[in-house]
């Protein structure tokens, strides 16, 4: 198939970038969307040119690494998909892509395609942690946990924090993210100890990082790679209510003061 | 400044409050078109008007209102300055439709606000001028006259009806979003919620539209 690719360009977070049009020929539609776009950067590298930096690691679908704006989609057109899962024969012969990275203040591009999304890690690096001994492993079922817990803990522990939500959502509101990671702790009887103090840390830091406020459009929900449910926001909204009016304030003593 | 979730919390609030109020302020209203005269409505008018408890609930009123709008506007800046480079090419196609323009039907509803305040609550309680009735030989302001003339121009008239299914489109998201909110989502509630929401919106929108309508086309 032979297409016409519209690719946002742009040296790094300093300059100001631009779209290149570029055309490819004989493209097995087979192939994958970050194959086609090797194959346009071995065509580039071949003239001379500088390839297109974009970001991808495992291309199975599970990293989070890749991710493209696609004709106006996080991830392209196909539901439930990373980047590196799209394959071109989603497209039709002479079609006009435009790519373009994640935009969001909270994620600086850092060159072409690619952004930086160590945001995603201080907002975990505040909360998202259970404090607990190391040794052996526990017995797995020392603990009774309702199955639906634990598969809904386990559904929200799917999110792969690739930014898609951010990137789609009109205010750049990253509570999709934030709430999966708060819901597939909250969730479980380990993660519920700290479950007050990680939601404000991770909310306090989402907010810090100048990300959006979320306005329930669930666009985040649908173009989701990962299918992660907007029913985690309200867990979220629940667990930092319960907290801000609820938690106990420790005293003078308790805090060694 | 608050959090983001506090914010939100603090819109959903205000904003079932003010569907509470739209409640109560149609089915007074309707008194007038229900009714065979105009009395039942200008002594409602004159309870909303003159009792103190409903004085008090009206400064909490204004209060809700301008606590929307701050925060909305708030939020409005703050999530317009997350994105500083907007895309290319934006395929809105995947999001709940009238949720991507509360602040824009907001802004409609606002400058209605100030129309309907300015046109029946000032002149009402300061402008001076309102038509009189007796009922049971007690003099009263004819707040229904007022509104029956008003609607009788076909421009006021239509102004209303447009101005209304905008706030019809304002409340489509917002009974089910303020819900979302508020932490409030259940695999049994929710897709009821969402009907009753879009359910809420059509018959608020439909009840005060039908006010002008029947003043112009029967009354």
């Amino acid at each position: 198939m032979n297409l016409t690719l519209k690719i946002w360009r742009q040296k790094n977070a300093g300059t100001k970038g631009k779209f290149e049009k570029y055309k490819l020929t004989d493209i097995s539609t087979e192939s994958s969307f970050l194959e086609m776009l090797d194959v346009l950067n071995e065509k580039l590298i071949n003239e001379n040119q500088e390839p297109i930096a974009f970001d991808h690691d495992c291309r199975e679908g599970i990293c989070g690494t890749c991710g493209l704006y696609i004709n106006g989609r996080p991830h392209g057109p196909e539901k439930g998909t990373t980047t590196c899962q799209l394959h071109m024969r989603k497209f039709k012969d002479g079609d006009v892509i435009t790519i373009e990275p994640w935009r969001a203040k909270a994620f600086p591009i850092v060159r072409d395609l690619i952004v930086d999304r160590s945001a995603f890690d201080l907002i975990l690096q505040a909360g998202g942690y259970t404090s607990v001994n190391t040794g052996n492993a526990p017995d797995a079922n020392s603990i009774p946990i309702p199955k639906l817990d634990s598969d809904r803990a386990f559904e929200s522990a799917a999110c792969i924090g690739c930014g898609a939500c951010v990137a789609t959502c009109k205010n750049a509101s990253a509570m999709l993210f934030v709430s999966a990671k708060v819901s597939h702790l909250a969730l479980l009887p380990q993660g519920r100890i700290e479950a007050a103090e990680r939601v404000q840390k991770m909310v306090a830091k989402m907010d810090e990082l100048g990300f959006g406020n979320c306005t329930n459009t669930y666009a985040c929900e649908m173009e989701c790679p990962k299918n992660i449910s907007v029913s985690n926001i309200a867990r979220m909204n629940r667990e930092f209510i319960k907290a801000k009016i609820f938690a106990e304030v420790p005293t003078a003593v308790e805090t060694g003061d | 400044m608050y959090s983001s979730i506090t914010k939100k919390v603090i819109m959903s609030l205000m904003g079932l409050f003010l569907i509470t109020f739209l409640l109560v302020h149609l089915s007074l209203n309707l008194t007038l078109i229900i009714s065979s005269s105009k009395d039942t409505f200008n002594l409602a008018a004159h309870f909303m008007g003159t009792n103190p408890v409903v004085k008090v609930l009206e400064v909490v009123l204004f209060g809700g209102f301008i606590i929307h709008i701050f925060w909305g506007i708030v939020l409005f800046f703050q999530n317009w300055a997350a994105r500083p480079h907007s895309y290319a090419v934006w395929n809105h196609s995947q999001e709940t439709f009238f949720s991507k323009y509360m602040i824009h039907t907001g802004a409609l509803i606002l400058a209605f606000l100030a129309i309907h305040l300015l046109d029946f609550w000032y002149k009402s309680r300061f402008s001076g001028g309102m038509p009189i009735t007796q009922i049971d030989g007690i003099k009263y302001d004819d707040m229904g006259q007022l509104v029956l003339d008003k609607f009788k121009s076909p421009a006021y008239c239509s102004l209303y009806v447009i101005f209304l299914i905008f706030m019809g489109f304002h409340l489509d998201h917002a009974f089910q979003s303020a819900l979302q909110s508020l932490g409030i989502n259940h695999s049994k509630y929710t897709p009821f919620f969402k009907k009753f929401s879009r359910f809420l919106a059509v018959v608020i929108t439909i009840g005060y539209i039908s006010i002008p309508i029947v003043i112009y086309f029967i009354l």
